[in-house]
C-alpha cells in the first residue's frame, strides 16, 4: 500500500513514519536500497523495515551477516559509485563494530582525497536505554559520532522529523547518521503534511517559554517536555525546550537564542555527562552567552554507569523527569 | 568437501583490452618491453622517494614497493579503465601503473595542490577518481569492505566491471578481511582480491601472526576460487589476473589470488628491518621480478644490455621531468583547511 502518493495529515507511530519514509525513497529513486541485519524477512530488529521486502524485492532490502564492518563499509563503497544505500545497524553499541569504517573511511574520504570521493550514505541505527535491554544495548553514543566533522548526525525525537528527515538525509552528498531512540518506535502522533523541503540543521523549538531553557534531543524530548509542564504547574516557572534536532552540526543560533532570552540553561542528555554532548553544548552557551547567564548552566544526565538491567537501576540510570525539574529550579534559584 | 580452488592459470589468458596487440611475437615483445618498462619505472620512482625522504622533501611514513614491482605491472596492468581498484598504503607501484602520472604522485608526496589528492593524502593515501583508483588506505583491511560495496553497485546494476582490492597478507588477520570474503561470495560479487603476500605483516613474519599459512585454503574455505601465483613473475601475475578478471566477469564469481612475492627494502623508511635474516633478504632478490622478466627477454626477445640501458635512462629521464614539475606546484592555501570535509552541496559545517 502506497497510498497513492496522498500525503495527507495521518496519525502514525514513529515506527511506521520511518517506514514510510524508506518506503517513500525506494519509490521514488531506484538508486536507493535498504541493508542490514534482518532488515527484509524478519522485517527489523524493531520492525522499522516490517513489509519492505514484500514490496521491494530482496535486492533493494537485503539481509546481511552479522558483519557491521562489513556491510557498513560496503555501503560506503556502493555510495560512492552511485547508488543511495540506507545502512540500518541494530543499536549503536553494535555500530562500534564499524566505527572503523565510519570514522576512517566515510568521514574521511572526501577530504583525504582531495574532494574526489563523496560518500552519499544514510546509516540509521537504534540508540537509548528504557527496555530493561541491559548494558550492550541501551547506550547513548550520539556524542562519539557527533565528535566526527565529515558527517552529519541526526536525533529525530518526533513522529514528523521520523517521516520527513529521511529524504534530505538521502539528498545529502555526505554521510548522514540518524539516531532513533528506541523508546520513541510505538509514539504516535500526527505527521502533518508534508512540510516541503525539511532542513536538517536548525534545531526546534518545541514549547516557547521565558525562564529556563531545557536543551535536549531524541529520546529525552519527552521529558523535557514533562518537565516543563510541571514546572509550570506547580513551580509557576515558564520553560522553553529546545529540541536540537541535529547533533551535528549544532545549531548554536537557536540555543544560544533561546538562553539570550531565558538567561538559564539545562541541558538534558542521555549519554554520560563526561566528555559528552551535554558538555559540548554548556561550553559553547559559555563560549558565546556567558554574560546573558543568570546561573550557572545545569545538566541532567545518564549515571556514569554501564546500563544496568533492574528496571529500578535502569531507570535510576537516566535523566528522570524529577532531575529536570530539580536542575531547573536549581537555575532560575 | 574439498574447497574450490584451482592450480595456476594452465593457458595465457589476456587482458580483453590488449589481447589484439599481443597476437604475433612481435607485438608480444613489444608488450613484455611495456612490462619492463613499468616495473622499472616504478623501482626509480621508489628510488627517488628514497632520495626525496632522506632530504626530508618528503615526510611522514612512506612505504616502499621495491622487489614487488611484479605485482603492480601485472595486476594493473591486466585490467581495464572501467575496472575499480581500491589500494593499501604501499600503493605508489600501484597508482604509476593505474596510469596516474608520476608528476601527480610525487606532487602529492611533496604536500602539493597539483597532487593527486591535492597534498590531503600523502604517500598512503594516492586517489584518482578519474582512474577509478579509490586509494590509498592506511588502514589494514579497512579498504576491503569498501570495495565490496563498489563491486556490490556493479552487481546491482548490472554492469560488467571488476573491482580489484589490493591487501597484504596481514589483511588476513584482520575480521574485515573475513567479513569481505563472506559478503563476496554470499552476494557473488564481482570482486577481485589481489592479495601481496610480501611475508611480512610489517615485522611481523607470516607464520608468527597465522596459525594456518595457507592463505589460499583459508579463502577458498569461504568459497572464493583461489589459486597462488608467482608474484616475481611479471608475466604470471598478468596471466593470472586476466583470467581471474574474465572468470569475473562471465559471472562465476568472485575471485582470490595470492601473489607470493618480497620487499627488498625495510617496511617503511623508518624500520630498521632488525626482524628478517640478511640472508634470506638476498635469496630473495636473486629473484628480482626485473631480473626474472629481463633474462626472459634477453632469451627469447633480444634484449640486450643497450636497449635495457635505453630503458632505464627513458624512466630516468620521466622521472627527473616528473619531479621537477612536481616541484614547481602550488600548495594549497591554509584558508582552505577545512574545504572537503563536507561536499560544497551539501551545506553543513
Amino acid at each position: 500500500m502506497t497510498g497513492g502518493g496522498a500525503r495527507r495529515a495521518e496519525s502514525m507511530s514513529y515506527r511506521e513514519a520511518m517506514r514510510e519514509a524508506m518506503r517513500e525513497a525506494l519509490a521514488a529513486d531506484e538508486r536507493v536500497f535498504l541493508m542490514g541485519e534482518d532488515v527484509g524477512r524478519y522485517g527489523g530488529a524493531f520492525g522499522v523495515s516490517l513489509g519492505l521486502v514484500e514490496e521491494f524485492g530482496p535486492e533493494r532490502v537485503r539481509d546481511t551477516p552479522l558483519s557491521e564492518s562489513g556491510f557498513v563499509g560496503a555501503g560506503i563503497g556502493a555510495a560512492i559509485a552511485g547508488l543511495r544505500p540506507i545502512v540500518e545497524i541494530m543499536t549503536v553499541n553494535f555500530s562500534l563494530l564499524a566505527l572503523d569504517q565510519i570514522l576512517n573511511n566515510a568521514a574521511t574520504l572526501l577530504h583525504m582525497s582531495g574532494g574526489q570521493v563523496a560518500v552519499p550514505l544514510v546509516i540509521r541505527m537504534t540508540t537509548g536505554a528504557g527496555r530493561q535491554l541491559a548494558a550492550q544495548h541501551s547506550h547513548s553514543l550520539e556524542a562519539f559520532y557527533a565528535h566526527i566533522p565529515g558527517i552529519r548526525v541526526l536525533a529525530p525525537a518526533t513522529v514528523a522529523d521520523a517521516r520527513w528527515m529521511l529524504a534530505p538525509a538521502l539528498a545529502d552528498p555526505d554521510p548522514v547518521i540518524v539516531f532513533e531512540h528506541g523508546s520513541l518506535y510505538n509514539g504516535t502522533d500526527n505527521t502533518a503534511d508534508d512540510p516541503g523541503p525539511v532542513d536538517l540543521d536548525s534545531a526546534a523549538v518545541r514549547r516557547p517559554g521565558t525562564d529556563v531553557s531545557l536543551v535536549t534531543y531524541g529520546g529525552s524530548l519527552g521529558k523535557a517536555l514533562a518537565a516543563a509542564e510541571q514546572l509550570a504547574a506547580q513551580d509557576q516557572v515558564d520553560a522553553e525546550v529546545v529540541d536540537l534536532r541535529s547533533l551535528r552540526p549544532l545549531d548554536d543560533a537557536t540555543v544560544i537564542g533561546s538562553v539570550r532570552r531565558t538567561h538559564r540553561a539545562v541541558i538534558v542528555d542521555e549519554g554520560w555527562r563526561s566528555g559528552g554532548l551535554s558538555a559540548e553544548v554548556a561550553a559553547r552557551i559559555t563560549e558565546q552567552a556567558f554574560y546573558d547567564l543568570d546561573a550557572p548552566v545545569e545538566r541532567a544526565c545518564g549515571a556514569e554507569v554501564p546500563v544496568p538491567y533492574a528496571a529500578q537501576l535502569e531507570q535510576a540510570a537516566l535523566p528522570q523527569v524529577p532531575d529536570i525539574v530539580a536542575a531547573a529550579l536549581r537555575a532560575v534559584g | 568437501m574439498s574447497p574450490r580452488r584451482t592450480a595456476a592459470a594452465p593457458t595465457a589468458a589476456r587482458g580483453r583490452t590488449r589481447a589484439r596487440s599481443r597476437s604475433g611475437p612481435a607485438a608480444q615483445a613489444a608488450h613484455r618491453r611495456d612490462l619492463l618498462r613499468e616495473m622499472v619505472r616504478i623501482r626509480q620512482f621508489e628510488e627517488r622517494c628514497v632520495e626525496l625522504y632522506s632530504s626530508g622533501e618528503v615526510r611522514g611514513f612512506v612505504h616502499l614497493c621495491i622487489g614487488e614491482e611484479a605485482v603492480s605491472a601485472g595486476v594493473l596492468g591486466a585490467l581495464g579503465p572501467e575496472d575499480a581498484v581500491v589500494s593499501t598504503y604501499r600503493e605508489h607501484g600501484h597508482a604509476l601503473a593505474r596510469g596516474i602520472p608520476a608528476e601527480s604522485v610525487f606532487a602529492e608526496m611533496l604536500g602539493r595542490v597539483t597532487g593527486c589528492s591535492r597534498g590531503r593524502g600523502g604517500s598512503m593515501h594516492l586517489f584518482d577518481v578519474s582512474r577509478r583508483f579509490y586509494g590509498g588506505h592506511g588502514i589494514v583491511a579497512g579498504g576491503l569492505p569498501v570495495a565490496a560495496g563498489l563491486a556490490l553497485a556493479d552487481r546491482i546494476r548490472g554492469q560488467e566491471q571488476v573491482t580489484c582490492c589490493l591487501f597484504g597478507d596481514g589483511a588476513l588477520a584482520e575480521g574485515e578481511f573475513h567479513e569481505t570474503a563472506n559478503l563476496a561470495a554470499l552476494w557473488d560479487l564481482p570482486l577481485l582480491l589481489a592479495c601481496e603476500n610480501n611475508l611480512y605483516a610489517m615485522g611481523t613474519a607470516l607464520n608468527r601472526e597465522h596459525a594456518q599459512t595457507d592463505l589460499v585454503a583459508r579463502a577458498a574455505s569461504y568459497g572464493l576460487v583461489a589459486w597462488e601465483v608467482d608474484g616475481m613473475d611479471v608475466l604470471a601475475v598478468e596471466r593470472a589476473v586476466a583470467r581471474a578478471a574474465r572468470a569475473i566477469r562471465d559471472g562465476t564469481g568472485p575471485v582470490f589470488l595470492e601473489l607470493r612475492t618480497y620487499r627488498f627494502r625495510a617496511h617503511s623508511m623508518y624500520d630498521p628491518d632488525r626482524y628478517r635474516d640478511k640472508a634470506e633478504v638476498e635469496r630473495w632478490k636473486e629473484r628480482d621480478p626485473i631480473q626474472v622478466l629481463s633474462t626472459r627477454m634477453r632469451a627469447e626477445d633480444g634484449l640486450d644490455d643497450k636497449a635495457l640501458a635505453a630503458v632505464e635512462k627513458e624512466v630516468s629521464e620521466e622521472l627527473a621531468t616528473a619531479l621537477d614539475h612536481a616541484r614547481q606546484g602550488g600548495t594549497e592555501p591554509v584558508e582552505d583547511l577545512l574545504r572537503f570535509v563536507y561536499s560544497p552541496a551539501g551545506g553543513s559545517s
